[in-house]
């Protein structure tokens, strides 16, 4: 699978990653080759296989919905680059 | 006192040797006078530890102290530790003081053990040499031009060289077993779900285990010991009952019968690496065990596979590193989207990037079925091979890698070519199976790891087999001349 710089932004901008124009060429080089290399699975007949989401099997665990944390937002806040009065600050989305 | 394994230094404290302030101190003097060759720590807490130490003197003394009290450990820098900064080996996170403590972490520090620091890594764990982390590359002791393997390779590198006397590791495709091997340490993956995940960085859900990387299978078992069981905070926790790691590790072999897969002798592997590895197989037939020849046709897909579940799994759970609650933020954004471009952008490495865009390429709309589905599929075919493996063998061995440490700097223009060192240790991970990395000998110097790998929950046979082949060899306890 060969990509170009069009497939290259693309994607960085579904993974909303800024890429320099320096680095395009070899991110086309890198992820053609990654993307030829997993081609390998393409010839394989899967068609009666079940997909494996869990070595196990296991299924998700559940429990009773009650308040199992304690409020620490100012410890988790004491990470955030910027907050005011409790709340996570972020560049203007609304004008 | 730092060439002792766990083992031993705990018979040394409980009869007053020596005590675990002293013990710490050394271990910090060691740390401060080599890890400059090694950059093997990201951060040493030496006031917390020391600290950590007068505290498991005290249970020593008032006689409330466990087999680990007061024993050094270093954790990768990929377990959250309230207080000390968790960096990930990422820039992203080279700010990040966690407001809690990985259920790893706090299980160690109820069993009293004593933690020196984080070692390096690379970055959120993807790579395989330890060359990807944003605080430099980690040399390997043995050679010290030639890397020390990855993603654990920090805490592989600080245990060989004595800087440490046990570390943690975590493995998503091979990261301990694969520095375990190339810095010739006991490195052991449980069973999926084995040892929580809670507060351990998530690279890729479905495969990250956590677990020892020691100098021994004896002090593997005591570790194990601590860090497996039940945890409610992790989703994919197994809660089966966790035996006595240490009971059965003198048990015979008599009677075992051992898989050998023609996959992991084919191309490929170093002539050199497979001739060390006859030998360790020669060596359990002495011990008693019957050799099989067993196929596992489906690994030359293990490592394709991978690199879609990995990606697609890692590109998902990175997506909350946005610069709003933690981490780096670009400076002076222009908006949302450019805040969230260049924070990402800028704060993340190359290989993280890379992975990120294969995984967003491979859960992309129209691209979803051919890729992460049929990998999926193909996870199903390579479990099945070894189900159908385990019906007639007790474990399997092979090689850990392909070759031993490579020169750094070797494949950082060829991301596949790095891929394909995690060859042999890879289908474990997808297959969620328990696999070890054993020292087997020395090829020009350098390490060779044996692979075992064994059916899920097998750990205890596992750590059995590993015990009766060090008690009949002595590469475990060999140290690279310039740190013994």
């Amino acid at each position: 699978m060969a990509l170009d710089q069009t497939d290259i932004n693309t994607i960085a901008h579904l993974a909303r990653l800024q890429v320099d124009e320096g680095d395009m060429e070899q991110y086309v080089h890198n992820l053609s080759d990654i993307l030829g290399f997993v081609e390998q699975m393409n010839g394989v007949d899967t068609s009666n296989v079940t997909p494996m989401a869990h070595p196990l099997d296991a299924t998700q665990r559940l429990r009773q919905d009650v308040v199992s944390e304690r409020d620490q937002r100012e410890k988790f806040q004491a990470n955030a680059p910027q907050v005011e009065d409790g709340l996570y600050l972020v560049p203007k989305v609304i004008e | 006192m730092h060439n002792k394994t766990v083992s031993e230094l705990s018979a040394g404290l409980h009869a007053g040797a020596f005590s675990s302030e002293e013990l710490t101190a050394h271990f910090l003097r060691r740390i401060e006078s080599h890890d400059g060759q090694l950059n093997s720590f990201i951060t040493v807490a030496g006031d917390q530890a020391l600290a950590a130490a007068r505290a498991a003197d005290q249970c020593l003394a008032s006689g409330t102290a466990g087999p680990l009290t007061g024993i050094p450990l270093a954790q990768k820098d990929i377990f959250c530790t309230e207080g000390v900064r968790t960096s990930c080996g990422s820039k992203m996170l080279d700010n990040f003081i966690s407001p809690y403590d990985a259920t790893t972490v706090s299980r160690f520090n109820d069993a009293g053990m004593v933690m020196l620091g984080k070692t390096n890594m690379d970055e959120f764990a993807m790579g395989s040499s330890n060359e990807t982390s944003f605080y430099g590359a980690v040399h390997n002791p043995w050679q010290l031009d030639m890397v020390p393997g990855g993603s654990s390779g920090g805490s592989a590198a600080a245990v060989a060289a004595r800087l440490a006397p046990a570390a943690t590791g975590t493995d998503t495709g091979g990261s301990i077993r694969q520095p375990a091997a190339l810095c010739g340490l006991t490195g052991l993956k449980p069973t999926y779900g084995r040892v929580s995940r809670y507060g351990m960085i998530a690279f890729a859900s479905s495969l990250d285990q956590g677990g020892p990387m020691t100098r021994s299978a004896e002090d593997a078992a005591l570790l194990l010991q601590v860090m497996a069981g039940f945890d409610e905070r992790d989703s994919t926790s197994v809660d089966t009952p966790v035996p006595n790691y240490s009971a059965g590790l003198n048990d015979g072999l008599e009677g075992l019968k051992i898989g050998l897969p023609k996959e992991y002798f084919a191309e490929g592997l170093d002539s050199h690496v497979a001739a060390a590895i006859e030998q360790a197989i020669d060596a359990y037939r002495k011990l008693g065990a019957t050799i099989v020849d067993i196929s596992l046709p489906n690994t030359h897909l293990a490592v394709p596979t991978y690199y879609v579940v990995a990606p697609a799994e890692c590109s998902t759970n990175l997506s909350r590193f946005d610069g709003v609650r933690f981490g780096y933020r670009c400076e002076d954004p222009v908006d949302l989207t450019d805040m969230y471009k260049r924070s990402r952008g800028e704060g993340f490495g190359a290989e993280v990037k890379r992975r990120i865009m294969v995984g967003t390429y491979a859960l992309s709309s129209g691209y979803y079925d051919a890729y992460y589905l049929q990998a999926q599929k193909i996870r199903r075919l390579i479990s099945d091979d070894f189900r159908r493996a385990f019906a007639d063998v007790d474990v399997i061995m092979g090689p850990t890698t392909p070759t031993v440490a490579f020169g750094m700097n070797s494949h950082s223009d060829d991301p596949v070519a790095m891929y394909l060192s995690d060859i042999y240790t890879i289908a474990a991970n997808l297959a969620g199976l328990p696999a070890m990395s054993v020292p087997a000998g020395f090829v020009d110097g350098l390490p060779v790891g044996l692979q075992l790998i064994g059916d899920y929950f097998a750990e205890s046979r596992l750590l059995n087999i590993a015990h009766r082949y060090q008690q009949v060899t002595d590469w475990h306890t060999q140290a690279p001349a310039a740190f013994s």
